[in-house]
């Protein structure tokens, strides 16, 4: 009787076993929720968050602006995520992975049970079509690039409906960073535009919401073209708190547009925002003296990741250039010429003056806020009018009766310095070089131009001068400035695009970029960026000048708010925001 | 009343003339920045306080003057040359001349020229001198502009050419030289001096607007309009009331160049 039982029990235990095993490909077992650490907050409210541009399209796969790129990291997920807080990979779609001692084999664990915002399940599948997608030459995706490795595709296998590996030709330095912020597509969605090629023109801005689906905290509700984007929350997100409630707890998410600086400090500070996040200096300390009856708090983060800088023209002349064209080509080119330059600039008073003193100054590429990468021993040579001429005078430079710097062959120095239209810090930054180079002797002026425009002449006719420019805001690995670091990259600046290197020193920076992108020793990485970073400051082919500090505004009482430097500054963890207090939200 | 006048007449001098000596005038080179004295506010080292690189207010208002009130002269001279040539021959010889000038007029008047000067700026090569490009700006604008005058002094010169003496001169074989010169052209001198004093300060404000969308002289160099411009931020315009003190000249300058265009307009009256 009771070996009877027992194998009844057994029996029963299989036929569980396999009814389990058969199901589990339709409806997965319980989902396996991501449990966050922080604090447990209440649901409701709304969230309204200004963002400076209408984003051009909600495609993840063509998305390149950057408000584009925020609405949709808010509204797609990705399988590792880098914490924004400790810069260390987290599990997100992926529960779990496993790397190979040599670094080039990734096998990852999805969660089971999860589903998009329409409901659909999400599977290997979906992971799959994903990187066909981002990889396929026809798509023309910008993350392709990143997803080449060692000249060759990434491969991507399916092990099991939940486990897929991913093969790398080489190892790869950042690791887990490939799948950081590359957004998983539905398969459901998006195979049919993707066979019939179309997939590069969906998901634009007037795509009703339910054609779209993805795995982010919030989905679209609402577009209200050249003013609003209404996101609602997502109710098959697969976040939890410890509590057990679903994540996330805001109703709403709403992306108001507001084009000018200016404008977006006004609305701020009326209360018909929550969140703003690139103040200017000067309207932060507007905002700040407005005193005790207001509802917000202003948060100074310290320097950020992105970089201003001034740099010459020093694209190879054409042998039928004009004389004027092939002689400043030739001051641009003296590196005598560029560190007078750098010597007379006064980095100080550009902090002072154009950011109020919120700013760092800089004689490196890579800015202090950028904790992990900085080359904390480059020198640091103060500001002289004196030094610098002397450097001129060494070069074969004279000055004449009138004051006027001259060069080798008695022809005046003289030049302009072109930025873009609508940034007034860059234009007082430039009208602040142009009197420190007046004390040299130099006559500069300054032009401005749309940033197309602008863009087109660095990049393409090479029509300029100089040119005063930013840099930054993707997470400071330099993984992500290979292009402006490689002579033969796009957006090396001062001479892009090279087939060769021109120079020693740019030739060795090619050596350490490609080095340091195939080890997996973080220190051994650092050793070589520093020297790149060295190499740059001794050469100058950028003239690093300030580094704007991240300047950020929100109402009180925001709950698990933890802002920091990287993009975006307030909302990374939009998903764990909630209202203290007040469940509604900001009253609109 | 006429005291008033006077006022403003002598006024306009003054403004002229410290213009002209702002060299003389100026405490501190226009361009020279004091960057410990950013946005200083008003007091007896600049009475007219420091804009945001310490460059002293009271010597960039002086040199400014010199940008802005030439512009109006200068503007409103170039629009009159081309109203009464255009305007003078379409009333003076009439028939398909009058309709192919006065067509040509309103096409003039009708096509908006400010988007057309965005892409001439475009169009002049980066390296401009500051006086060069606002000298070919506003030329432009002020060729552009002699359409609204070129159809009063049309209206004055065809009336003129129908009265009495005139038909009479012509009868006894006056030639067409003589006709203008003594008969017609006296008659417009009304028209044109009220215009010429209408016109002056709108060209005034053009470079204030011009500069304002960085179509105007560049810096270092002052002129009025560009000294606004910083009052598109809003820290500026919400911190540093001394920064609206080209807006205060400007305002005054048009108000005097008011008040004697009504002068001139009654000096037909007076004689």
């Amino acid at each position: 009787m009771t070996r009877r039982r027992a194998l009844l029990a057994l029996a029963a235990g299989a036929l569980a076993c396999t009814y389990t095993l058969s199901a589990a490909p339709q409806t997965a077992a319980a989902p396996e929720w991501l449990v966050t650490r922080s604090d447990v907050g209440r649901p409701g409210g709304q969230l309204v968050v200004i963002e400076r541009a209408e984003p051009r399209t909600l495609n993840p796969v063509t998305a390149v602006d950057a408000p584009s790129k925020e609405v949709i990291a808010r509204t797609t997920a990705d399988l590792i995520h880098f914490d924004r807080e400790t810069q260390q990979p987290q599990p997100a779609l992926a529960r779990s992975w496993t790397v190979s001692p040599d670094g080039r084999h990734f096998t990852l664990s999805l969660r089971h049970g999860i589903r998009f915002s329409d409901g659909e399940p999400f599977d290997a599948d979906d992971v799959l079509f994903s990187f066909r997608v981002y990889q396929d030459e026809k798509v023309g995706s910008p993350q392709r690039d990143q997803l080449i490795v060692g000249e060759k595709p990434i491969a991507v296998r399916k092990i099991d409906p939940y486990t897929v590996q991913v093969d790398l030709a080489e190892p790869y330095a950042v690791g887990e960073r490939l799948f950081d912020s590359l957004a998983m597509l539905p398969r459901h969605l998006l195979e049919r535009p993707y066979t019939e090629g179309r997939l590069p023109q969906v998901w634009g801005l007037g795509t009703p919401p339910q054609a779209l689906a993805g795995l982010g905290p919030f989905r679209l509700r609402e577009h209200v073209a050249g003013q609003r984007m209404v996101l609602e929350r997502n109710p098959f997100y697969w976040k939890t708190d410890r509590a057990g409630n679903h994540l996330p707890y805001l109703d709403r998410l709403v992306f108001t547009f507001v084009p000018s600086e200016d404008a977006q400090a006004v609305r701020f500070q009326s209360g018909e925002a929550d969140v703003t996040t690139r103040l200017s200096a000067a309207n932060f300390d507007v905002l700040f003296r407005d005193g005790g009856g207001r509802n917000y708090d202003l948060l100074d983060l310290g320097p950020g990741l992105d970089y201003t800088f001034l740099f010459f023209n020093q694209n190879s002349v054409a042998a039928d250039a004009p004389a004027p064209v092939a002689r400043t080509r030739a001051w641009f080119r003296q590196l005598a010429f560029r560190q007078a330059v750098s010597l007379a600039i006064d980095r100080e008073a550009i902090v002072r003056l154009v950011y109020k003193g919120r700013a760092a100054p800089l004689w490196g590429h890579v800015p202090p806020g950028n904790k992990l990468w900085v080359n904390r021993t480059l020198v640091r040579p103060p500001r002289s009018v004196e030094q610098a001429r002397a450097r001129l005078r060494m070069a074969g430079f004279s000055w004449n009766a009138a004051g006027m710097l001259m060069d080798r062959d008695g022809q005046p120095v003289a030049f302009t310095i072109v930025t873009n239209t609508g940034n007034t810090e860059r234009n007082q930054i430039a009208t602040i070089i142009q009197d420190d180079l007046r004390q040299l002797g130099i006559a500069v002026s300054v032009a401005t131009l749309e940033l197309r425009a602008l863009l087109d002449r660095l990049l393409n006719t090479h029509d300029y001068e100089a040119c005063v420019l930013g840099l930054g805001g993707s997470d400071g690995d330099p993984f992500n400035e290979m292009n402006v670091w490689l002579s033969s990259g796009g957006t090396h600046l001062w001479n892009p695009g090279q087939p060769r290197p021109g120079t020693t020193w740019e030739a060795e920076i090619d050596t350490l970029m490609r080095r340091q992108l195939v080890i997996r020793d973080t220190q051994e990485r650092k050793r070589l960026y520093d020297r790149v970073q060295a190499l740059v400051a001794e050469n100058l082919p950028i003239i690093s000048l300030v580094s704007p500090n991240v300047l950020v505004g929100v109402t009180k009482g925001l709950g698990n708010l933890r802002p920091t430097i990287f993009d975006h500054h307030a909302l990374w963890n939009v998903e764990e925001l909630f209202w203290r207090g007040r469940p509604s939200g900001a009253a609109r | 009343m006429r005291r008033a006048r006077k006022g403003a007449l002598a006024a306009l001098g003054v403004l002229y003339l410290s213009a002209i000596c702002a060299g003389f005038l100026a405490p501190y080179d226009p361009a020279a920045q004091d960057r410990d004295l950013a946005f200083s506010p008003p007091s007896r080292l600049h009475v007219l306080g420091t804009d945001g690189f310490g460059r002293d207010q009271f010597s960039r208002l002086l040199y400014g003057a010199r940008i802005s009130l030439l512009a109006g002269p200068l503007g409103a001279a170039i629009s009159i040359a081309g109203a009464l040539l255009l305007g003078g021959a379409a009333g003076f010889f009439g028939g398909w001349i009058d309709s192919l000038i006065m067509r040509a007029a309103e096409l003039f008047l009708a096509v908006p020229w400010f988007y057309l000067l965005f892409a001439v700026r475009m169009m002049m090569p980066l390296r401009v001198e500051p006086a060069q490009a606002f000298l070919m700006i506003l030329s432009l604008v002020a060729l552009v502009g002699w359409a609204r005058p070129a159809r009063l002094i049309r209206g004055v010169v065809l009336s003129a050419r129908t009265r009495d003496y005139v038909v009479a001169a012509r009868s006894l074989g006056a030639s067409n030289v003589h006709l203008l010169r003594k008969h017609v052209l006296p008659q417009v001198t009304g028209v044109v001096s009220t215009q010429a004093a209408l016109l002056a300060p709108q060209y005034i404000l053009a470079e204030a607007t011009l500069s304002f969308f960085g179509l105007g002289v560049g810096e270092p160099v002052p002129s009025w309009g560009n000294m606004l411009t910083v009052l598109q931020r809003y820290d500026v315009l919400s911190s540093y009331w001394w920064m609206f003190m080209p807006a205060a000249a400007l305002v005054t300058t048009i108000l005097l160049y008011s008040m004697l265009a009504e002068t001139v307009h009654d000096w037909p009256a007076v004689r």
